[in-house]
């Protein structure tokens, strides 16, 4: 007999490893806040600079392909295979559209000079410089869970796909789903301290 | 715990969940236009903590989670709230 594997276990790991995740973030939006103490005018003009429309339709997007993820678990739960491959597909799909649209942000900004070390940035306002400089990291540490959390999908897409992630084994598929909501939870507080800050 | 066992989330529970979160997006946007000073701030991360929370609660799963994930992430969030209130007792009283 197959040994019957330990899906509590293996959820309470990916849980762990989420905890790192979150006070690595946790760290950085500490610094944040720090700064915005010490330099609110300048965090207010940095914030009126970023595109509020693609922010609140990268926050839409997240949001959406989270629930999709979700979603797509309760389908293979429900042995509905070719709905939980559609599903997973429209999250993927709704990870590179985020990714197009911070291509575009990042690119929009970078040919108004605004780009780490920029000598527009150096020269300018001390909290100007702060304020971008943690945009970047941020939204740059981000995106790069994002990639990841995009890997992840597809796997699980192609696994599902050969039967290999099943109605009975779904783990991996929960915990890809898992980490693709860490990056929703990160994005929701990105979203207001950045891009909506008076 | 058996995989049999573990509770399964309806479409229906998603889908409002989904709702209230785009929801919650347009209130922030909405008061994030309002001069309200300081308060912005506060209104914005409560907003934000709110829909952590439908996020954490339903599409994590974390209402239906065994009490060893529920009581290791509230660990978490102390422990995040410790270095938070440490540093900014220590950024208030510097100067």
């Amino acid at each position: 007999m197959a040994r019957q594997p330990d899906q509590t276990g293996i959820r309470i790991g990916m849980w762990l490893f989420l905890y790192t995740e979150i006070i690595l973030f946790g760290g950085l939006f500490v610094l944040y806040a720090v700064y915005f103490y010490d330099y609110s005018s300048d965090f207010a003009k940095g914030g009126k600079e970023l595109n509020r429309i693609i922010g609140s339709l990268n926050t839409i997007i997240l949001l959406v392909s989270s629930c999709t993820v979700a979603a797509s678990i309760t389908a293979i739960r429900q042995e509905a295979k070719k709905l939980c491959l559609l599903l997973l597909a429209t999250s993927f799909l709704c990870g590179i559209v985020f990714l197009i649209n911070k291509y575009f942000e990042w690119g929009h900004k970078f040919a108004h000079g605004i780009y780490p070390n920029s000598p527009t940035l150096t020269s300018g306002p001390h909290g100007q410089n702060i304020f971008f400089g943690l945009y970047y990291v941020i939204t740059g540490l981000h995106g790069l869970h994002v990639i990841i959390g995009l890997t992840l999908l597809t796997l699980s897409f192609v696994r599902v796909y050969q039967d290999k992630i099943t109605a009975q084994r779904f783990s991996l598929l929960e915990n890809s789903g898992l980490y693709w909501h860490l990056v929703d939870l990160i994005w929701i507080f990105v979203f207001p301290l950045f891009y909506l800050i008076l | 715990m058996d995989s049999a066992e573990q509770h399964l989330t309806s479409y229906k529970t998603l889908g409002l969940v989904l709702a209230a979160l785009l929801v919650l997006t347009g209130v922030t946007i909405g008061v994030s236009y309002i001069d309200l000073g300081m308060f912005n701030v506060f209104i914005a991360l409560g907003i934000a903590c709110t829909k952590v929370s439908l996020v954490l609660l339903f599409f994590m799963h974390l209402k239906y989670e065994s009490k060893a994930i529920k009581f290791s992430l509230i660990g978490t969030i102390c422990f995040l709230a410790i270095m938070i209130s440490f540093i900014f007792w220590d950024v208030a009283f510097r100067h």
